[in-house]
């Protein structure tokens, strides 16, 4: 019996006060998600139970009890308010999968600041945007990721500490840099856990924007109340369960799902920080005798790609429930997991902005394969008409994805930019952003983006922001950046470029300018291909038709040209 | 020829993916399952490859383990260009 049993009477008969007296919160009390994530399990008397497994690309091991990511939690918290880190501050994350950045996180809740993490691949120019329109004070990173900081921290007044966890000594610190390291330091054993309410801000995500720079998603402590709900019912997480989130913390379900609901629920987690191999992810499952396993379908179709024979090395019988996320699961997916590991990838979906799980297929209910599923208890989703703003009366209608945006860990706003935020909105539906139909038995099902944003293996991409990257190239006159159908990805990104006089495109130039958008941004931003042309489709007022180069891209119908530029 | 080879690798790899406190690489650091070159940026590497030897990694050539370490990296330049040869 799956943990939500009937989903038509959980719809019947829900309440977000499910969670809250699971949770011992009643309205208007304190409620730290830190608190929430190791205190709270140590005191039901589950502190010597593991809490993490963790294992590094070296073949390095730890192991953590509850009360170890307590008292690591409390020595990181008590390190920075030492520093002077004040509740509400922004404290960046800035790492690769080590258990700094799990313990980091729920340390810098504890103190009531919020948690700004992001993507250790991300080059100096996507850090210089996100650290500067958070004003973090704090970056928590590794001497590998350092000099990427050092780089950017004449543009960044606001930045006072950069925290250094692995600085051994072989070279001296720099401007506004401090060592720390969790196993040197002496643990904490009490720590006044700051008393954030509801509505205290928690994490700031960065998320892509169509036009603009990329926009802090800003949630607060009460969204624990939903990713806790969420993660019993549409994950089916159990007590005696070993889960396995692939996600990196640097994008949201790393946080919702890799860090706060496993741990708010006492479950035993592990990570792996590696780069993708089948071999290595089967081992993985085999030695940790992984029993709940939540991944991405760029993952599966890597997986499915290694084929079926590796497959039968690896005990894998331990698997007991499996889901994704990140980006439509295609059919193809969820017969080949039916087919080698004995049962389906169940498609959740989900956003930066909606916090946790809105639409989901459920452990006992018909799995469609290639269906978003449907909206979770509590969550009242529609497809709407994109004329009218109304809900399509018929079913089988391609329309916006749209939310009634009253669930607990809905984003409460974009950081210093409400204006974003409420262009999020139509006619009191909030617009995820997002295409699909509804069928006659209410599934979802996922029609493509509304907008330009690339998706790219999960991870959005903005074309704008790769845009605006590839003019700082010398060679670059104009640039317009399109997402690319791409078998393993989804999409992938691919630059048509126009180059400045006096200079040629060559296979060189092509890796140059790759290179430059790697470094700069990351390497999803990176465009797998690049066009070189001698000019860019334009409207007679000047402005890029991006349309016409994804429509070209897809195979699709031009639609009207007749704003062309020399038409 | 070959130990020329590694080294121009090598030297690429160092100057395009590692930072500059990073530890050195080895012919056998793992380099995809090491988290040093991820699969996006594997791309590149691989484009770098074609341009430098003029030659076709097939992309069903390009997998994971393909890239693993310089001397895996190595080998399959070399297949590729006796193939061409």
């Amino acid at each position: 019996m799956s943990n939500i049993g009937s989903y038509d009477e959980r719809v019947k008969n829900f309440s977000w006060s499910i969670a809250e007296k699971e949770l011992g919160y009643k309205p208007g009390d304190v409620i730290n998600i830190g608190w929430y994530c190791t205190d709270r399990i140590c005191q039901q008397g589950k502190g010597e139970r593991v809490a993490l497994y963790w294992e590094g690309f070296t073949g390095i091991e730890k192991t953590y009890t509850y009360n170890d990511i307590r008292l690591a939690s409390n020595t990181i918290a008590a390190f920075l308010s030492g520093l002077g880190i004040q509740p509400g501050e922004r404290v960046c994350l800035f790492m690769d999968r080590i258990p700094e950045l799990y313990l980091g996180f729920l340390g810098i809740l504890k103190t009531g600041a919020i948690a700004q993490p992001l993507f250790s691949a991300f080059g100096d120019e996507s850090l210089l945007v996100r650290l500067s329109n958070a004003e973090a004070t704090a970056v928590i990173t590794q001497k590998k990721h350092a000099p990427k900081v050092r780089k950017i921290l004449d543009k960044m007044p606001h930045l006072k500490h950069i925290i250094i966890v692995d600085h051994d000594g072989t070279a001296p610190l720099k401007d506004r840099e401090v060592a720390f390291s969790l196993e040197k330091a002496a643990p904490v054993e009490h720590f006044d856990v700051y008393p954030t309410k509801a509505e205290s801000p928690s994490v700031i995500h960065y998320t892509s924007g169509t036009t603009g720079m990329p926009k802090g998603v800003q949630h607060v402590h009460y969204s624990l109340i939903s990713q806790y709900l969420t993660a019993q019912w549409a994950l089916d997480l159990r007590d005696d369960d070993i889960y396995w989130c692939t996600a990196d913390p640097g994008w949201v379900t790393g946080t919702s799902y890799g860090i706060i609901a496993p741990f708010a629920l006492g479950v035993t987690q592990c990570v792996l920080d590696a780069g993708f191999s089948a071999e290595a992810w089967y081992k993985w499952i085999e030695k940790r005798k992984v029993t709940m396993w939540y991944s991405a379908p760029t993952a599966i179709r890597s997986l499915m790609k290694a084929g079926d024979e590796i497959v039968k090395k690896f005990d894998l019988s331990s698997l007991r429930h499996l889901a994704s996320v990140g980006e439509p699961l295609n059919s193809e997916a969820v017969v080949w997991s039916r087919k080698v590991f004995g049962k389906p990838f169940y498609d959740t979906y989900w956003q930066t902005e909606t916090g946790s799980i809105v639409i989901s297929n459920y452990p006992g209910m018909e799995v469609r394969a290639g269906s978003m599923g449907k909206p979770f208890p509590g969550i009242t989703g529609t497809v709407l008409d994109p004329i009218k703003n109304e809900p399509y009366t018929t079913h089988g209608k391609i329309g916006l994805v749209a939310l009634k945006f009253d669930w607990p860990s809905r984003m409460r706003t974009y950081w210093n930019n409400k204006e974003a935020f409420q262009k999020k909105f139509r006619n009191g539906w909030y617009i995820t952003g997002d295409r699909s139909k509804l069928d006659a038995d209410g599934y979802f099902w996922f029609a493509g983006r509304d907008d330009d944003i690339i998706n790219t293996a999960g991870h959005l991409v903005s074309p704008f922001e790769v845009e605006s990257a590839l003019l700082e190239h010398p060679a670059v006159a104009e640039s317009a950046v399109v997402s690319k159908p791409d078998p393993l990805n989804l999409e992938v990104v691919k630059a048509f470029v126009a180059l400045k006089p006096g200079f040629t495109a060559s296979k060189d130039l092509d890796l140059e300018i790759m290179n430059f958008i790697r470094k700069k941004l990351s390497p999803l931003a990176m465009p797998q291909e690049i066009e070189f042309v001698p000019s860019l489709p334009k409207t007679r007022s000047g402005k890029i038709m991006r349309r016409l180069l994804h429509a070209k891209e897809w195979g699709e119908e031009i639609g009207d040209t007749s704003t062309l530029e020399n038409d | 020829m070959a130990d020329e080879l590694k080294d121009m690798v090598l030297n690429y790899v160092t100057k395009e993916y590692l930072e500059d406190d990073s530890e050195p690489l080895t012919y056998d650091t793992p380099l995809i399952s090491g988290g040093i070159v991820d699969s996006f940026s594997m791309v590149s590497l691989k484009r770098f490859l074609e341009n430098k030897y003029a030659i076709s990694i097939p992309d069903e050539e390009a997998t994971p383990e393909a890239f693993d370490s310089v001397n895996k990296i190595v080998a399959l330049v070399q297949r590729f260009a006796a193939k061409k040869a």
